[in-house]
């Protein structure tokens, strides 16, 4: 595609051309005005003239009669920038003045002749048939005097005739250069528009294509492009980071499926092809029966955060004893961390109540008692739980004897699926499912809270956080 | 023992009364509220299995109604819903348990057969015995062939249920409903760590185990 057709086919070209055709229209309105008042203002100026010379003329005539006359028109005639003269007989031949010859029926009439006639001048040899359209013009008075004597004073036209015709020359130059001016501006205009708008089209088209990382160019000067493209770039990245999430979401689900679905594959394979009795496939069975056990968990914590994170999850906040809960859920981890050769220690006291639903918290410090059974016990050590009750918030506290989280995972850990890769590639029995912490995130969330992680020096410290203010009426006792 | 299984899914409800059969127990079907209700009434059955979005007429509906009526058929609910004011109000509404989908038959099975026998008034005793196992629960005492065996009140709770639902399976996830009263997915070994704990306090010196795993399923006390 070419570049006109395309600066053509732009608005801003479009409406310049009606523009510049309006203006036009305006224009020659405009010049035909001009001309015309011009014209009539010359032809008013030139009869004054003649009348106050045929005024004179008169005069001459009254006091020295018809020679006087003669002998004076032929002096005014030299004159430099004379009026046109004639003093013609009845027959229409010329005795004085400087016109040799007229257009035939001018000298019947008389008075003021408005209509400009052709004539010849004195001394001119071509007839003035022969000159035709190229004989010069006048306006003029005739009058006739004595014996079918008349005399014929008048203006030649040659100087109005050209005055107009300059100035319509000029005001089509002016108007010309300002079109051509306009039209030159207008396609820089359009053109530089265009420009911007392809630079847009190019962008969008790519991430059409699916390059959401390509963003819509932004100059620095700041105009409604600018503006358009910079609130059109926050959009696309808002729709980059969505799909980003749900990309790795998908990713993490295909692949934390996946698994658990080969093995499963895996194992009824093997089961057929070596299987030989009874007892055989009922292992197998029992096998497979624990893989599809552990991906409906997955499911089920899934369904759960989401269920969570759209607020679908509705409870009615109550009190509910975190003291309590502490107590009993150490009660569930003990033997666990004992077993992994650690201690839990709970230092939760007293009676602090927030406002909640047990089975949610329960399940949130179920899986942080988990995480640090797991990974939190790297060379032994202690599990520690405890609670802060300050004016702001009732803190519940998980630390562990790990490894800890380094600074920069402690946001991605919160992620669905994400399992460091520590975790990810250590044994068989303490591989999670990389929702834990998800799930507590989201129940912390919908607890008005929020899961907090901490560098315990060493270890892990999670942390609970329920505001007081939470469901408008959280109350606690000591 | 025989049930009545109201769901209006055909699939899901075919499932269950052919599973039921292959355990030992008859099953009716009925797929929608009002023919479930009627059932419900007119018949006799051990346990009902009711799934809680029903057209017509509501799961809890039916139960709510049956209780009225003075019908204390144990039931069970099915729910979609899964969320944690449901176990709630579908409890308030007089169900017996709950049960959340997409459930393992194993716990389904093994909850219907615990509420049969609450059905049949089994709280009442004060001695479980299994074997040469006795648990006084009054006395909070728990020999084996006439040896004390000192457990901890977690412990004795745990057993306690155990042998109670002597030769009934119970699952990880009832354990921690009754022993605990916590209704979440019970995370991996936890509960099994208990088990094996009790195991070796109730086994060690003894020839015959008495506390089985039941694999895919959970724990059963048997002699």
């Amino acid at each position: 595609m070419g570049a006109l057709p395309r600066v053509i086919n732009t608005t801003a070209v479009r409406l310049s051309a009606m523009f510049i055709i309006l203006f036009g229209l305006c224009a020659l309105l405009i010049i035909v005005y001009m001309t015309a008042m011009a014209a009539n203002f010359v032809i008013r100026e030139t009869r004054t003239a003649v009348e106050s010379e045929l005024g004179e003329l008169a005069d001459i005539y009254v006091r020295g009669g018809f020679r006087f006359l003669v002998r004076d028109i032929e002096r005014r005639s030299r004159r430099p920038g004379a009026f046109v003269y004639l003093v013609a007989d009845a027959r229409g031949r010329p005795l004085a003045g400087n016109i040799g010859d007229i257009e035939p029926g001018i000298l019947d009439t008389t008075g003021w002749r408005s209509l400009p006639f052709h004539y010849a001048r004195a001394g001119e040899i071509t007839p003035l048939a022969e000159l035709g359209g190229d004989a010069p013009r006048a306006v003029a008075y005739i009058l006739p005097i004595q014996n079918g004597i008349r005399i014929v004073v008048g203006r030649d036209l040659a100087d109005p005739v050209r005055f107009r015709s300059v100035m319509q020359r000029s005001v089509g130059l002016a108007l010309s250069i300002m079109g051509i001016g306009g039209m030159m501006i207008w396609f820089l205009v359009g053109r530089r528009a265009l420009l911007r708008i392809d630079a847009v089209a190019a962008a969008s088209d790519n991430i059409i294509a699916g390059d959401l990382s390509q963003r819509l160019p932004v100059s620095n000067a700041n105009d409604e492009f600018d503006r358009l493209s910079t609130s059109l770039n926050l959009m696309v990245g808002r729709i980059e980071k969505l799909n980003d999430g749900l990309r790795e979401v998908s990713d993490s689900i295909a692949h934390d499926l996946k698994t658990p679905l080969t093995r499963l594959r895996n194992r009824a394979e093997d089961a057929i092809r070596n299987g030989d009795s009874k007892e055989d496939y009922r292992e197998a069975l029992h096998g497979m029966l624990g893989e599809a056990d552990n991906m409906i968990a997955i499911f089920n914590a899934m369904l759960l955060i989401s269920r969570v994170e759209a607020g679908h999850t509705k409870f009615t906040p109550s009190p509910v004893n975190i003291s309590e809960i502490a107590v009993d859920l150490c009660d569930l981890y003990e033997p666990v961390v004992e077993d992994a050769g650690g201690i839990i220690v709970n230092k939760v006291s007293g009676d602090l109540t927030v406002q909640g639903n047990r089975e949610l918290i329960g399940q949130a410090l179920t899986n942080l008692l988990d995480n640090a059974a797991k990974y939190g016990l790297a060379d032994g050590g202690q599990i520690t739980l405890s609670a802060k009750d300050t004016k702001d918030a009732i803190t519940l506290s998980v630390a562990d004897a790990g490894h800890g989280i380094p600074v920069t995972d402690r946001k991605r850990v919160l992620e669905r699926f994400v399992r460091l890769d520590a975790s990810r590639t250590s044994n068989e029995k303490v591989r999670g499912s990389g929702l834990g912490l998800s799930l507590v995130a989201a129940i912390m969330r919908q607890h008005q809270g929020s899961l907090e992680l901490d560098d315990g020096q060493p270890g892990l410290i999670a942390r609970l956080v329920f505001p007081r203010d939470a469901f408008k009426k959280t109350s606690s006792r000591n | 023992m025989k049930i009545l299984i109201i769901e209006d899914d055909k699939p899901s409800a075919d499932y269950l009364k052919k599973a039921l059969g292959e355990a030992g127990h008859g099953a009716d079907v009925a797929n929608d509220g009002a023919s479930g209700h009627n059932m419900a009434q007119t018949g006799t059955y051990d346990a009902l299995i009711v799934d809680r979005m029903l057209p017509e007429k509501s799961g809890l509906e039916i139960i709510a109604e049956l209780r009225e009526a003075g019908d204390m058929t144990p039931a069970l609910i099915l729910s979609a819903l899964g969320e944690v004011d449901d176990r709630v109000t579908g409890l308030r509404a007089g169900g017996d348990d709950y049960l959340t989908k997409p459930y393992a038959f194993s716990e389904l099975l093994a909850r219907l057969e615990t509420l049969q026998r609450r059905g049949a008034g089994a709280e009442a005793e004060t001695l479980y015995q299994v074997g040469d196992l006795v648990l006084n629960r009054l006395s909070r005492e728990v020999k084996r062939a006439d040896q004390t065996i000192i457990l901890q009140p977690r412990e004795f709770r745990l057993l306690e249920y155990l042998m109670r639902n002597a030769d009934r399976v119970v699952t990880r996830t009832m354990l921690l409903e009754h022993v605990w009263d916590y209704h979440f997915d019970p995370q991996t070994n936890v509960i099994d760590v208990h088990i094996s704990r009790l195991r070796s306090k109730i086994e060690k010196g003894f020839d015959k185990p008495l506390l089985h795993t039941v694999r895919g399923a959970g724990y059963v006390m048997r002699e």
